[in-house]
């Protein structure tokens, strides 16, 4: 297990923004009265270039939309899918809301943490994957459902994971 | 009015506060944390559940939360509900599931919110028994220590910090039941009222940092109903003693100054008091340069010696200063060989200032007024540096527009996110002016950085847009003429306008501008407009309304030879005046009595030094900016816990003193003899005698205790000294006592309250028990007593306008005050001294861009004074041909000076 | 693309065949495609798209097209049942309020709830309508659709519809001729539940961290950025072209005197049930037809309880399967129709496991502003968790029960915490003994010795 992987490296000591980025996140004011409101977007932005928002993110961002960085520390702690900790190249989140937990939901994350050998979390060594848990994903008609990267998956049986991962490189 | 039925009896209530205030001002308790007076309602702890019923037929009830329910007329509640009553306990205990329980070691034990109301919830055993979620705590710099596992989530510290202060580095952070209150980042709480959140915290989460070197329980503690001595604006402090230490500074309630807020100069600056170079017994020089501590009598025969002997005395006062001190002074002198120990322009300024406050038409409002106003003009200051409380004033006026909005849509003023989320950034309009940045920028509809002639001549622009009669600026460019039309316009537009100005840029200028605004509005008929001037130290105007010559006349005599003596009292005139002047004055050797309670530059060279005692161990009166006179009282007596003290008020000393001139034995003398003969011989200060009550105030035939009843070890604080504890020390200058013996209920109206204390409220709330209404006023009436009388008869324009700045070949200086650092005796308090940001010359950008310099880069500033090196710092408010250094680097930079600059190699550079 | 990828994708689906599924009978659904796909807005004009728009915008004033929709009385779809109408007709209107927002709630994470899904994802128009037509009715200047951002294909779906609108003139200056301007702007969350209650969700489109608003002042008077906002569920707002285009009447007799209330529902169900999926229905329609679509419990498992609309509705028995699911009727059972998507429990369920795992969502999802849901669901997830263990003790069950009523309605600051306590408290109140069963028996001397 390994959780202090981190996939996209960051090279330069101090943070700063791609320039794409940070005009993204300017062009995302303007749909609001206030630039706090871009606060959100602009922190899945980072999240998008580098897998999560590291610390020094917060205040590169804050300076970017011109908010204090506590308040935008308040919304990325705030936030389940804003990740603080390195992840892996693909991000598991395996739903635990009710429908799912009556269908054997228990077995299906025994079995994830088995095969990849980490809990709720961790990320495998090799940087492949982190596994989470997710609210109820709107797939109760097809449970246990679950989430890779984009995808939506369900219902999934213990034996259906390696195909499944396989894609996923 | 409302009436409301409460557990079936009848009230009359305000109907525009919430149940919970409407319960607690009837005395009805009802235990609560999220919700505080000055912050209003958001109804996050659900501490304050009632039962509430639709009407006289039902009784069944529902529970609300008392504060976020309006006390509407025939408004039904109980509280004594059980349900009411066992929800309001269960709140608690979830509260306390992952508290650490440590009281024991917890320095707000014994002052705890949290701890009065698990007592009055009746919880008193604990069922959770899983583990506790805990976290780890931040570095929040000198002042504020931080133990967030004490947290119960009241959310007050953020309000208190971001929504009332204006502060943006504390935040709350994470989610669910891992809520944590920080910064986002380990570092010191920038704001400059971080201090108050050891009040506001109702638990040991935020406490007092230099409190906790040297902790003393609450109960254990002597308190001194005192004034702070650090600004101008005169907020009332509660100063704590244990063993002859100031241990902290707590906020003394007072209706119309401070209220429940202080600023952390006042709260952190106090650690002079306890240095311990301090002059503890009299000095004298055995000749050849040696000084040796005198006993008191050897100290005042030699004073006898050197007054007697003198050929021209010249008494040299202070504005840091008690009135008492300087007005003994100045009947030992005559009044005729009196100084204020304020430099000339200095002085100017603060008479310009008194004269504006008497007759430029406006009435000068208190901090409570300044947040009902409803346009600011502020010019040639920062509030937040020079007079931070009443900055922080200030900023609740200009959100007072929150308010207005939220009464248009029925939506009461207690509910306080709505009425944030309503008006959103819509504010009361906010002008400022001034060389630099100031903190009152980030809420200013606009502000103007100009050099201070320009900010006089935008000044006298704007009194001519409202009054065409008022004198016109000539040449006047086109974009300070459309600014002053702005500011017209909308200082005409309010109600209640509010023009702030001082001394800090040293402009008389500037002061006579705002004062033709003042008279302009006045004719104009804004009465209800207000002038609000602040000058530099705690009793400036005091020592002003007393009558004096300025500090260089004083000087000059001794130069001249018309005098060869100096008595000085509580003024370091090394903090006022270049070396190079005063080694030309004592290059005449004359002799020196000084008298402080600072081990000063000016008392080392004295021949007499005589040791005084600082506010904590002196009683005396202050006048304030706002023209009150408050009265101070000693803390504690030194003699007691170190017998070989020997410190007195300067006032006494120097009533002694006389006597020894005259030869006569010294009489006694008490604080109100000096007062009454202050008020008698001074018509404008004659009000001072109403400030306090006199010593022989009495409730129920007893005195008022200075400790609380549960005080302890009396017996033994002294075991080291002698072991047979001696009677408690009288006090024959006020009606307080140094004892726990005497009154120190609530119930009786009190006009000095050294501590608050309430049954069953141990903490800061229970100032809440001593109102008329809570977050009103004191019910015995707020202290002091207002001295400045608004003549009928306006004075005329001034039209003494200066020309525009124009850039030369050398550079304006500008000195700029602030908070921390920029004021003698609280920056010799270490913690201060850590907070104080080093000191910089600040360059226009574009002059820096001309020079070539970088920030850090070093300079050399040279004029008529020694030159000074300081690293540069790049600044991109100033304006181009100006530099500026901050207040407390050098006396010798002053004002307004032509300075110039030259970029020297050093090894090192510093960045800024 | 391997198969197993192919098989395992999920895709939203309506389990009623076109065949079923009819214009004056099925307005949220007929339009659906057997594909599953989104339907464009070419196909979606085709079957009569917009004329509801085009009829509310140039033949009704604002007002009107409130009151026909009160006069249908269409009921709020996102769990509280409010009629939309009355929350429109108090949303400030005049010439001093600013205009301001309509927020179409797109959050959907209650447990065992996946109906906005299926609209999203394939009638993007059929919501950008009701979205116009609301925003005409309220004066709304700007629209935002808050959508949960684990909903991908529906931001695609989305997103290339309000181009498709923009571009048809359908959203942007003029809409229609009428000279009523709106646009709608497409915002995507970061999780969390609590978003999806409607002032925690004005203070998450802000930019904050989302922590409810106490209402009064509700939304409408004063919502996002302080201006008028109406907030409405993606399945309330698709019940509204309906009604334009066809009346209040029609909408009305819907359901088809099951019920008070007009129209249908989007029922579904999951849990141990041989055919979970989604139906639209008349509003009424009971428990016991929903679960013969269902095809009944799973082989070898029989109905303990169910959950009549997600996870913060009160648990029901098997007896109340006869009840017309309504808000009234299941209301009046003791539970709440909530989203109206059943969740079945099998005999062979724990109970205190099945509670453990609800209160763990709901503590988990609790946004931490009010103390007995940021510290009372902790502790009843620990006590669950001893109980689950056979680790309880005797005062659990009361302390359970204290835990439940403390997080009751109107003693949190918003309804996640009575949400959370309405499946605690049933729990005790049908199955106490599965509770008491955890209870660890106290080893007695005899035992030791
Ligand atoms: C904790 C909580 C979560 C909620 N989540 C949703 C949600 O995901 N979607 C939704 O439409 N309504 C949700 N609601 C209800 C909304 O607060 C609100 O009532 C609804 O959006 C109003 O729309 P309607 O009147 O059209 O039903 C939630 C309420 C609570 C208390
Ligand atoms: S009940 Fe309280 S803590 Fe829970 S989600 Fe609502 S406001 Fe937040
Ligand atoms: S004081 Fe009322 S909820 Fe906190």
């Amino acid at each position: 297990m390994s959780t202090e992987q981190t996939v996209n490296t960051i090279a330069s000591d101090r943070f700063e923004l791609e320039r794409a980025d940070r005009e993204a996140m300017q062009q995302e004011c303007e749909h609001f009265e206030q630039p706090q409101a871009a606060c959100i977007e602009a922190l899945k932005i980072v999240q998008r270039r580098y897998g999560w928002v590291p610390d020094d993110a917060i205040p590169a961002v804050a300076e970017a939309l011109g908010l204090p960085p506590a308040n935008v520390e308040g919304v990325a702690t705030f936030y389940s899918l804003i990740f603080r900790q390195p992840v892996g190249r693909h991000v598991i989140l395996l739903c635990d809301s009710s429908s799912c937990f009556l269908n054997d939901y228990d077995t299906l994350r025994a079995a994830f943490e088995e095969k990849l050998g980490i809990g709720y979390g961790q990320t495998t060594e090799d940087g492949r994957f982190t596994l989470l848990p997710v609210c109820c994903l709107g797939a109760c008609d097809r449970g246990p459902a679950l989430m890779i990267d984009d995808d939506t998956f369900g219902p999934v049986r213990p034996e259906d994971i390696d195909e499944l991962l396989e894609t996923y490189s | 009015m409302a009436t409301i039925y409460v557990d079936g009896e009848q009230y009359q209530v305000n109907g525009s506060h919430n149940l919970l205030q409407a319960c607690l001002e009837m005395g009805l308790e009802i235990p609560y944390f999220c919700w505080h007076p000055a912050m209003g309602s958001v109804g996050a702890c659900r501490q304050c559940a009632v039962k509430q019923y639709k009407d006289e037929d039902d009784d069944k009830g529902m529970l609300v939360m008392s504060c976020m329910s309006p006390a509407k007329d025939g408004t039904r509640i109980s509280i004594a509900d059980d349900e009411a009553e066992e929800f309001r306990q269960s709140v608690i205990e979830w509260m306390m599931i992952s508290h650490p329980h440590d009281c024991p070691v917890c320095e707000e034990g014994g002052h705890c919110h949290l701890q009065d109301m698990t007592v009055m919830t009746g919880h008193d055993r604990r069922r959770y028994r899983f583990n506790k979620r805990t976290h780890r705590n931040q570095d929040l710099g000198p002042f504020i220590g931080h133990e967030m596992n004490r947290c119960i989530t009241c959310y007050r510290c953020v309000r208190f910090y971001r929504d009332y202060a204006g502060g943006d580095d504390l935040g709350a952070f994470g989610a669910n039941d891992n809520i944590y209150f920080g910064r986002y980042q380990d570092g010191t709480l920038e704001s400059e009222f971080s201090g108050n959140l050891t009040e506001v915290c109702p638990t040991g989460v935020f406490t007092d940092r230099t409190h906790s070197e040297r902790y003393t329980r609450k109960w254990d503690m002597q308190f001194g109903p005192s004034v702070c001595h650090q600004c101008s604006v005169g907020c009332n402090i509660s100063a704590g003693e244990r063993y002859g230490d100031v241990r902290r500074i707590e906020n003394r309630y007072h209706g119309e100054v401070n209220r429940y807020f202080l600023c952390d100069r006042g709260r952190f600056g106090y650690g002079y008091v306890n240095r311990d170079d301090r002059p503890l017994r009299p000095e004298g020089s055995d000749g050849g340069g040696t000084r040796r501590e005198l006993d008191v009598d050897e100290a005042l025969d030699r004073a006898g010696e050197l007054l007697r002997h003198a050929n021209g005395i010249v008494g040299i006062g202070s504005p840091r200063a008690s009135l008492e001190s300087n007005h003994q002074l100045k009947q030992l002198v005559g009044d005729d060989n009196f100084s204020t120990g304020l430099v000339g322009n200095e002085q100017a300024c603060v008479e310009r200032m008194r004269s504006l406050n008497e007759s430029g038409g406006l009435p000068t409002p208190s901090l409570r007024d300044i947040e009902r106003h409803d346009a600011v003009l502020v010019l040639g200051e920062d509030p937040i540096q020079s007079a931070a409380r009443l900055g922080l004033s200030i900023r609740q006026a200009v959100l007072g527009r929150r308010e207005e909005l939220a009464e248009e849509r029925g939506i009461p003023l207690w509910n306080a996110e709505a009425i944030k989320t309503l008006a959103q950034d819509k504010r009361y309009p906010l002008f400022t002016a001034y060389p630099q940045a100031t903190g009152l920028d980030g809420i200013a509809e606009q502000h103007w950085n100009l050099a201070p002639a320009d900010i006089a001549r935008l000044g006298f622009a704007v009194a001519h847009e409202i009054d065409p009669n008022a004198p016109a600026v000539t040449e006047l460019d086109v974009s300070t003429r459309e600014s002053a039309k702005l500011i017209a316009e909308k200082l005409l537009a309010a109600d209640r306008p509010l023009l702030v100005s001082g001394g800090s840029l040293g402009s008389v200028a500037i002061i006579e501008a705002c004062g033709n605004i003042a008279r302009a509005l006045a004719k104009c008929g804004k009465q209800d407009a207000g002038l609000s001037l602040i000058r530099r130290e705690a009793n400036s105007t005091g020592v002003e309304m007393l009558g004096g010559q300025p500090l260089e006349w004083a000087l000059d005599r001794v130069i001249a030879g018309e005098a060869d003596t100096l008595v000085i009292v509580e003024n370091d005139l090394y903090q006022r005046l270049a070396t190079e002047t005063l080694d030309a004055v004592f290059a005449k050797a004359p002799k020196l009595i000084v008298l402080d309670h600072q081990r000063t530059a000016t008392l080392e060279r004295a021949d007499l030094a005589l040791s005084s005692a600082s506010f904590a161990e002196a009683d005396g009166t202050l006048v304030s900016m706002e023209g009150r006179g408050q009265r101070f009282f000693q803390v504690y007596e030194p003699r007691h816990m170190r017998p070989e003290t020997r410190l007195h008020e300067s006032w006494r000393w120097l009533h002694a003193l006389a006597a020894e001139r005259d030869s006569e034995p010294v009489s006694d003398i008490t604080l109100d003899a000096v007062v009454r003969d202050c008020a008698e011989r001074n018509a404008t200060l004659e009000g001072i005698v109403d400030a306090a009550p006199d010593a022989d105030f009495r409730i129920s035939g007893q005195k008022l205790a200075r400790s609380p009843h549960r005080y302890s070890g009396r017996t033994a604080m002294r075991a080291h000294l002698d072991v047979s504890e001696p009677a408690p020390t009288r006090d024959p200058d006020s009606a307080l006592a140094f004892s726990m013996e005497g009154y120190s209920g609530f119930d009786r109206p009190r006009p000095v309250v050294p501590f608050a204390w309430a049954p069953g409220f141990n903490s800061p709330e229970a100032w809440n028990k001593f109102m008329d209404e809570i977050g009103g006023h004191l019910r015995a009436g707020d202290p002091g007593v207002r001295l400045f009388e608004l003549a009928n008869e306006t004075s005329n324009y001034s039209a003494a306008i200066p020309d525009a700045f124009v850039r030369g070949d050398d550079w304006q200086l500008t000195v700029l005050p602030r908070l921390f650092g920029g004021e003698e005796t609280s920056s010799r308090a270490a913690p201060i001294i850590e907070r104080s940001a080093p000191a910089h010359i600040a360059v226009a950008r574009a002059d820096a861009e001309r020079l070539g310099l970088g920030n850090g880069h070093w300079l050399s500033l040279t004029g008529q004074f020694q030159a000074l090196t300081l690293p540069a710092t790049i600044d991109d408010h100033l304006p181009e041909g100006m530099v500026s250094v901050p207040a407390g680097v050098d006396p010798a930079l002053i004002n307004g000076a032509r300075v110039s600059l030259s970029r020297i190699q050093l090894d090192e550079e510093v960045s800024s | 693309m391997n198969a197993t990828i192919d098989r395992l994708r999920y895709r939203s689906q309506l389990r009623q065949p076109a065949s079923e599924r009819h214009e004056d009978s099925h307005p949220l659904t007929w339009r659906l495609r057997e594909d599953n796909e989104s339907i464009d807005l070419a196909e979606y004009q085709r079957k009569n798209g917009y004329v509801g728009t085009q009829r509310a915008l140039t033949e009704h004033s604002a007002s009107e097209v409130i009151d026909i929709v009160k006069e249908a009385n269409v009921r709020g779809r996102g769990g509280a049942g409010f009629p939309a109408g009355v929350k429109w007709s108090l949303t400030l209107q005049g010439e001093d309020i600013p205009r301001g927002y309509l927020v179409c709630n797109a959050d959907e994470m209650e447990p065992g709830t996946f109906k906005d899904r299926m609209l999203l994802e394939q009638q993007p128009h059929l919501l950008i309508e009701g979205m116009i037509i609301g925003a005409y009715a309220n004066n709304s200047r700007f629209g935002y659709i808050f959508l949960r951002d684990e909903y991908r294909a529906a931001a695609v779906s989305i997103t290339r519809a309000l181009n498709e609108a923009r571009e048809a003139g359908w959203l942007g200056k003029n809409i229609a001729g009428s000279g009523f301007d709106f646009d709608i702007a497409l915002h995507t969350g970061a999780g969390r539940y609590i978003c999806g209650e409607e002032t925690a969700l004005l203070n998450s489109l802000e930019g904050h961290r989302a922590n409810p608003r106490d209402k009064p002042p509700f939304p409408g008077q004063s919502g996002a950025w302080g201006k008028p906002t109406v907030v409405n569920n993606v399945e309330t707002l698709c019940n509204v072209p309906g009604v334009l285009q066809h009346g209040a009447d029609w909408y009305q007799q819907l359901s088809g005197g099951r019920s008070d209330d007009g129209g249908t529902k989007l029922y579904g169900v999951s849990g141990q049930v041989e055919r979970t999926g989604l139906w639209e229905l008349p509003i009424g329609t009971t428990g016991e037809e929903l679960m013969a679509l269902a095809g009944g419990m799973q082989s070898g498992h029989e109905l303990k309880a169910w959950l009549p609309g997600g996870g913060s509705t009160g648990l029901l028995l098997p007896e109340h399967l006869e009840l017309p699911l309504d808000f009234d009727s299941i209301g009046k059972a003791g539970s709440r129709l909530g989203t109206g998507l059943l969740t079945v429990i099998s005999r062979q369920q724990s109970i205190v496991a099945l509670l453990r795992n609800l209160e763990q969502f709901f503590a988990r999802e609790s946004c931490g502003w009010c103390t007995p849901c940021r510290e009372g669901l902790p502790w009843t997830v620990k006590v669950l968790q001893a109980l689950e263990r056979g680790e309880g003790e005797p005062e659990d069950i009361e302390l359970l029960q204290q835990l439940g009523k403390g997080l009751g309605p109107g003693q949190t600051f918003c309804a996640h915490a009575p949400g959370a306590s309405m499946p605690l408290t049933s729990a005790l109140k049908y199955f106490r003994d599965e509770f008491e069963a955890g209870v660890a028996r106290p080893h007695t001397a005899v035992e030791e010795a």
